[in-house]
Formats: structure tokens, C-alpha cells, sequence
């Protein structure tokens, strides 16, 4: 069953250098529209770095260069013909710290529809509503949209945050740590949420929390010194790494 | 028990001098009020100077000196806003740009009466521009500027840089995230920027006597076409402001009431920059309330 889902990205020999330092060695891996993945792996393994390859947020920082392809829908991101704000409109990102914009709940969520020119109000206030009925937080702020965003707490802001990438309405949507900075509770509820969303979206998810990676992902990859070691089911990982090193992080031994 | 002995000491020193800055403030803010108050009247804030006879005002100096810093901050703003941007948004880290930030830092350190003279030279003889509005508010840009600039550019800086990435991860182009993330998240701090500007450009004096001139010849008020000689817009009349004034009569001032008639200028002038000082506050805090929506 899983093997029938299409791929949606695939990379192929992906190699990163700030400056000469080379983060990523040429990682080749694809992702399966509608599942979850998790990249895991211990700090500065590359899995960030990685995700941040997939809506060229890498660019934006200096002395960086890349090398390899990424398809995404048999498009190349890195020729040189692609538009990188429609790319992100369509592979949208989710940060660690939550960075709602310290505007009103309702105007974070629209603030991409708005700057894309919809102005009939009708379709924000739709907008707004089924995004964060997505998020799973709607029936906590319904009564207060017109609120500051940054009076909500850390797990709220994440959950608007998320709302707004969804109502961009993107393919894919990356995560980096989305619930390290927040406690057990929240966490769980986001990833509920996530598991909800990934009927409609593909989902990738770098994470610290072993648990959280074998919980809701349907494929884990295991990252390395900016290698990619393992990649597989996460059962498999979890049950049956393949690789020694696999095996060592999963069960504590390092990392 | 020592470090808390100690941190009780310190903590006096630290009172002992705050309160001797706010005593000095307080004295000076009092002295000249009490001085000059008994001399503010309509009658001296509307009628034209006098140059022997007692009884003479200010009107036509207040108005220049308002007019004035419309004037240069109608030029200077968006200079600044868009300089600010570039230094902070766009600017490379080279050595071209480092020269920039050095020389705004320079030309913000520069003596005003230096700017004064600078303008002299550059406004009023070789554009041929004499003694007029339109030289003092292009000297008083020149003195202005720098620190607008600088303003602006902090301001965008203190955003924090998860904004830019939240924008850019929207599929926001990089104006798009200036203009619609970070420039009104910043613009509580560069609206108070701008109204503490204004309200130096208001004092100064030096950078205007061979600018704008030391004369205030008489306004028709009832002529508002900018291009007749005295009609109050007239751009390219000699215009002596408020500060000017006072730096005169204490210099050269040869009517009887002298004096009360500083005092009194003094009064309106320290007024006024309070007023800007205290709107730069509570400006700036409306603005960031109503647009973050918190209370």
C-alpha cells in the first residue's frame, strides 16, 4: 500500500558547503506524497540544513552553494528558472520558535492570501476559519481574532503559525523542531494535528524526539556528520536499523 | 553579608545620581519657564517682532520655525526610510557599505554650526539659493539625516530575523516581507525616531543663522501663493526661527524688553520640544497597541 504512493520530491546528490565547509555529502533520498517523514539525527548531522534545501531557504544565507538536483513534481528547484516565492508557496515552512507576526490572529493567518491580492472578505474569513480548524485551534481563538496573535501561548502561536502555511494551501510543508520549544501537551496536540493534515499534505519533519519520529512518521531517516545513513519505514529503523550507527543513536548510545 | 552591604551601596550611588541628572533637568525645565511664562501671551505668540520698540512677539519666527521643520522633514523622511532600508535590508557587508555607515556616522558627529556654514556655501551661495526656507531646510537635512538614517536602520534591525524567514517561507518576495512585515513591526520605533528628530531640528539654531537667514521680514497671511514674495509658503524667503531669534536678542537685540522677550521665546521653544518629546511616546506606543492589537 505505502509502496503506491508517488513521490513527490526526490533528491539526488545533494551537496551543501558554507564556504568550504561541506554540511551536506550528497544526499539522495525522495519523499511520498501524503506521508510523514522524519529526519532525525544528532545536532548539526545536517537534517536541518537538509530540510532547509527543500524551499532553498539555504539561499538566503551567504557563502552558501549547492550542488545536485531536487525534483519536486519533475521540476528541478535549483535550475535556474525557478521562482523561489512561488516554490515556498508551494513547499511551505514551519519553524522552531514559533514567529507569529505580531499582528491579530486573523491577519497572521491571511497575510499570505492577502499579499497574493484576495480581498473579498468572504473568502479570507473562510480562509481563516478552515485553516485554523486544520490547526485544531479554532475553537480556542474563534471569539478572539481580532486579538494579538502573541498574546496566545507558545503552543497557540505554533498552531497559527501552521494555520497560516496551510492557508497558502501548499503541497508540502516543512517542519523544523516545530514542538521543541514547547511542553509535552502542546506537543502532543500538534502532533495529532499533523496526523490529521497528512491526508491532504506531505509532511516532513526534522525532530530531537525519538518518540515523536516513531509515533506519527510514516518513513524515518537517520542523518549523520551530513550523511544520510539509514533511511527506511520507521518501523524498520526503529525495530531493525540496518546500520549500526542507526542502531547506537535510536537506543541512546549516542548523539 | 559583605556583597549585600555592598549592593546596598551601589544601589544608593545609583539613586544619588539619577537623582541629581533629574534634579538638573527639573531646575533648568523650571528656571526657564518661570522666567519666560509671565511673558507668553496670544498677543506675543502672534504678533510680528519688533526690533526698538517694547512689545513685540514671535508669530511670524513660530511660524517660520514650524514651517521650517515641515520643510526638511518633508525632504529628509523619505531619504532616510529608504537609506535605512538599503543599510539594513540590502546592504552587503563590504567594504563600500562600511564606508556609508562611517560616513553618516561622521556627518553625525559634524558641529551644526559647521553644517551651518557648509549650507551657507553650498545652499545659499553656489545653488544660489541666498538666505531662505528652502536653504535652512536643506542645511538642517544635511544635519538631520544622519541620524534619521541610523534611526531607521536600527529600528528594522531590532526586528528579529525569524520575521524575515516567516515572511520569505510565505512566499513573500523580499519587499513584500520589508514592506509588509518588518517595516510596520518597526515603525512604532521609527515614527518616535522621527518625532525626536523633529523636535532637534525645532532647537537648532547654529545650522540656520547663514542658512535661513536672521531676518523675519513681515507675512501676509491673507496670501497663501507660495511663489509671492511674502506669502508665509514662500520658499526662498529669508526666515528667522524661533532659535534664531533668541540667539539674536541675546546677541544684538536692542529693544527695551530684550530680556523678557527671550525668556519668553525660551518658554515656547522648551514647550514645544517637551510636546514633541512626550508625542514621540505616546505616538510610538499608540501605533505599536493598535497594530499588534494587544492592550
Amino acid at each position: 500500500m505505502a509502496d503506491e504512493r508517488k513521490e513527490i520530491i526526490s533528491a539526488t546528490d545533494v551537496h551543501l558547503f558554507y564556504g568550504r565547509n561541506e554540511a551536506l555529502k550528497g544526499i539522495t533520498m525522495d519523499f511520498r506524497e501524503n506521508e510523514i517523514t522524519a529526519l532525525i539525527g544528532p545536532s548539526g548531522c545536517g537534517k536541518s540544513t537538509f530540510l532547509r534545501t527543500l524551499n532553498r531557504m539555504n539561499d538566503l544565507i551567504p557563502s552558501v552553494t549547492i550542488t545536485g538536483t531536487v525534483m519536486l513534481h519533475d521540476k528541478n528547484i535549483y535550475a535556474p528558472s525557478t521562482d523561489t516565492v512561488a516554490l515556498r508557496k508551494e513547499v511551505g515552512m514551519v519553524f522552531q520558535q514559533p514567529n507569529p507576526f505580531p499582528f491579530s490572529i486573523y491577519d497572521n493567518v491571511i497575510y499570505g492570501l492577502r499579499l497574493a491580492g484576495v480581498r473579498d472578505r468572504r473568502i479570507l474569513d473562510e480562509a481563516v476559519e478552515t485553516s485554523l480548524r486544520q490547526a485544531a485551534i479554532w475553537d480556542t481563538v474563534k471569539d478572539k481574532l481580532s486579538e494579538s496573535a502573541l498574546s496566545l501561548s507558545g503552543g497557540q502561536q505554533q498552531r497559527v503559525c501552521i494555520a497560516r502555511v496551510l492557508a497558502v494551501k501548499p503541497d508540502v510543508i516543512l517542519l523544523d523542531e516545530p514542538t521543541s520549544a514547547l511542553d509535552p501537551i502542546s506537543s502532543g496536540q500538534i502532533e495529532n494535528m499533523l496526523l490529521e493534515l497528512k491526508d491532504e499534505y506531505t509532511i516532513i519533519l526534522v525532530t530531537h524526539n525519538m518518540q515523536q519520529a516513531s509515533r506519527i512518521s510514516d518513513r524515518t531517516a537517520f542523518f549523520l556528520q551530513g550523511d544520510l545513513i539509514e533511511y527506511a519505514d520507521t518501523r524498520t529503523i526503529f525495530l531493525n536499523p540496518k546500520e549500526k550507527e542507526t542502531e547506537d543513536y535510536i537506543s541512546g548510545r549516542f548523539g | 553579608m559583605d556583597s549585600k552591604k555592598w549592593d546596598k551601596i551601589a544601589t544608593g550611588v545609583l539613586y544619588f545620581i539619577a537623582g541629581v541628572m533629574i534634579l538638573i533637568l527639573a531646575f533648568l525645565l523650571i528656571f526657564i519657564l518661570w522666567n519666560g511664562l509671565p511673558h507668553v501671551s496670544w498677543h506675543f505668540l502672534t504678533s510680528p517682532a519688533k526690533s526698538f520698540q517694547s512689545g513685540g512677539g514671535i508669530g511670524i519666527q513660530l511660524f517660520n520655525s514650524f514651517y521650517l521643520l515641515i520643510l526638511s522633514m518633508l525632504i529628509s523622511i523619505p531619504i532616510s526610510i529608504g537609506a535605512g532600508i538599503y543599510l539594513s535590508e540590502y546592504a552587503k557587508k563590504n567594504w563600500l557599505t562600511n564606508l556609508v555607515r562611517t560616513s553618516i556616522d561622521i556627518l553625525s558627529s559634524l558641529p551644526s554650526i559647521v553644517v551651518g556654514l557648509f549650507g551657507f556655501l553650498v545652499f545659499s551661495i553656489s545653488a544660489g539659493l541666498g538666505f531662505s526656507i528652502l536653504s535652512g531646510a536643506l542645511a538642517l537635512t544635511v544635519f538631520n539625516l544622519p541620524l534619521l538614517t541610523r534611526n531607521v536602520e536600527e529600528s528594522l534591525r531590532s526586528i528579529s530575523g525569524s520575521q524575515r524567514e516567516a515572511g520569505l517561507a510565505l512566499g513573500l518576495s523580499k519587499w513584500e516581507t520589508v514592506l509588509k512585515i518588518i517595516i510596520p513591526e518597526a515603525l512604532p520605533g521609527i515614527i518616535t525616531g522621527m518625532i525626536l528628530g523633529a523636535g532637534r531640528v525645532f532647537g537648532e539654531a547654529a545650522a540656520l543663522i547663514y542658512t535661513a537667514g536672521q531676518s523675519a521680514p513681515p507675512l501676509d497671511f491673507t496670501n497663501w501663493n507660495p511663489f509671492y514674495i511674502a506669502s508665509p509658503l514662500n520658499p526662498l524667503r529669508p526666515a528667522e526661527t524661533l532659535a534664531v531669534h533668541i540667539w539674536k536678542i541675546n546677541s544684538e537685540g536692542i529693544m527695551p524688553d530684550a530680556s523678557q522677550v527671550s525668556a519668553g521665546a525660551s518658554a515656547v521653544l522648551i514647550i514645544a520640544v517637551l510636546i514633541f518629546n512626550f508625542g514621540a511616546r505616546y505616538v510610538g506606543n499608540h501605533i505599536y497597541r493598535k497594530m499588534t492589537g494587544t492592550k
